[in-house]
């Protein structure tokens, strides 16, 4: 028992078991649930059943049963290669957004520390710098999936993903500095524990979404645009390029892009919940001064948890319900509206910050 | 420590040698993609994360990806016009690299070069005051007026793109 205790205080067995935690526990089965929620929902959406045929034995479980089916199905089938394929380029393109999408987990606190143990598998300085790094590398899968499978379907698709998420990366950072400011800091703790102030005494809490209203939709956008799902899936646009970037894929890989995708959806809702809801602080909470530790703990977890569900379902709500833009639609949107407005907020919360703090 | 400094600088040159030998332009791109990351985890190691992060997002996640795009658009089967051959300026090339090189070895030779005086910012004040947050104050005060200049310049970089991609436009 005490050797254990003693295994456990490692810093680097700590940080591994978050890692494997946040990833293994957290962010993957959510995504694969993610898989089956988008299936159910957009078959509520158009007023259809969706997927229940799926069963083990007599359990169906309104359609559990179809991710195990669907991964199964995957696994078997056949991992085709299009003639002429650059080999080792196709082979490692789907793993690129996958690593993109868990890496967001490694900043993402989901509770507040106990002592010198942190929720968080780490704090570093440039914390949110450090997402928009990784997230730039996601382009990278879409890119080289298309530029290696010898397709003009993929070629276009690929072509499409990179100007998209390189223009939408531009203003996704900008849309983030006036958080910084308000915050004053790029540390996700610090930022999290800034939104745990409140106006007035203790009536508003100071989240993200009330210092940062318009912050919030551009952000918002960028991250939706980033992750190529509707309204801004031009790059898979299968009315026109069949499925783009990852037409020639199949079996294992092409599940590696759909995980991919998911998984960013969680992502994507971690980032929101963490940097304009208050992370993991449970508003008002502090008013219940005799609240034990482990409690709190929960509630954190559990306000986390389900702001993130909140998120994902929009997402996918959001995909069912408006139409998809036009690619050229997209790019203007992005440089010739967002832009200016990401840089407007930027200028007007300097300017509010320097007057009025 | 000093183990992954060898092992990052080990891979980076390999990737770094890559870029020259592969035929392929893509997969050269891609090995300096992965130089820049090697680079990246050598400026984590030396406290400078804010570097280290920008390195990543701005040149293997921006310049990287447009140079890309590019390839991608252009790329031919015919690969071979990209191989090495040896030509007289290349050559020449070479030859001038060389003795840059030997130049800057014998500088890192000379003992007394290696730890100079402690500057203004050693380690333990960059990580008390945060580098962003150092870099931030030293751009806006000791250095404003190249930081603005460097602006102009990129300015006038922009006001150029828009220009050239204006002309074609009726």
């Amino acid at each position: 028992m005490n050797l254990l205790l003693e295994i456990l205080s490692i810093p680097l067995v700590q940080t591994i078991l978050k890692i494997v935690f946040m990833i293994m526990l957290f962010a993957m089965p959510l995504g694969t649930l993610m898989t089956l929620m988008e299936r159910k929902w957009s078959a509520m959406v158009q007023d259809r059943v969706g997927p229940n045929r799926a069963n083990v034995g007599s359990f169906r479980g309104h359609g559990l049963a179809h991710i195990a089916a669907d991964g199964l199905k995957s696994i078997f089938k056949e991992d085709t290669m299009p003639e002429g394929s650059d080999r080792f380029l196709y082979l490692i393109a789907p793993f690129f957004g996958l690593i993109a999408g868990v890496s967001v987990f490694a900043i993402v606190p989901i509770a507040a520390p106990i002592g010198s143990f942190t929720f968080q598998i780490t704090d570093i300085e440039p914390g949110l710098l450090f997402i928009f790094a990784i997230t730039s590398l996601s382009v990278y899968g879409a890119v080289l999936a298309g530029a290696s499978s010898n397709s003009k379907f993929a070629l276009l698709g690929g072509t499409r993903a990179s100007a998209q998420m390189i223009s939408y990366e531009v203003f996704m950072g900008l849309a983030l500095m006036g958080i910084f400011m308000v915050y004053g800091s790029t540390r996700v703790s610090e930022i999290v524990d800034g939104q745990n102030a409140y106006w007035f005494g203790s009536l508003i809490p100071k989240w993200g979404i009330l210092t940062q209203p318009l912050g919030f939709l551009l952000f918002t956008t960028a991250l939706v645009a980033e992750t190529k799902r509707a309204p801004f899936d031009a790059p898979e646009g299968e009315s026109e390029i069949v499925a783009g970037y990852f037409l020639e894929y199949s079996g294992m890989r092409w599940s590696a892009f759909m995980l991919a995708e998911y998984v960013a959806i969680v992502g994507v809702a971690a980032l929101v919940t963490t940097l304009f809801f208050g992370g993991y602080h449970v508003p008002w909470l502090h008013l219940w001064e005799s609240a034990p530790e482990w409690l709190v703990r929960v509630l954190q977890f559990a306000k986390f948890t389900a702001f993130v569900v909140f998120f994902c379902w929009f997402q996918i709500q959001l995909r069912w319900t408006v139409p998809k833009f036009r690619f050229d639609q997209t790019m203007a949107l992005g440089w010739k509206k967002l832009l200016p407005l990401s840089l407007a907020n930027t200028v007007a919360t300097a300017a509010v910050i320097l007057i009025f703090v | 420590m000093i183990v992954f400094f060898y092992l990052f600088a080990l891979i980076s040159l390999i990737l770094a040698l890559g870029v020259l030998v592969f035929k392929n332009p893509i997969h050269s791109a891609l090995s300096l993609v992965g130089t820049f990351f090697c680079l990246a985890a050598i400026y984590v190691m030396l406290n400078a994360e804010f570097v280290a992060v920008i390195q990543v997002l701005v040149y293997a996640g921006a310049i990287m990806v447009l140079f890309l795009f590019v390839l991608m658009l252009l790329s031919t089967k015919d690969n071979d016009q990209y191989a090495l051959k040896l030509n007289v300026s290349r050559g020449l090339a070479v030859a001038i690299t060389g003795v840059l090189m030997i130049q800057v070895l014998t500088a890192f030779m000379d003992p007394t070069l290696r730890f100079g005086e402690p500057g203004a910012y050693p380690v333990e004040r960059i990580q008390e005051i945060g580098s962003i947050a150092l870099i931030g104050q030293l751009l806006f005060t000791e250095f404003v007026l190249p930081f603005e200049v460097i602006s102009i310049l990129l300015l006038v970089a922009v006001i150029g793109a828009v220009i050239i991609a204006k002309r074609r436009v009726p």
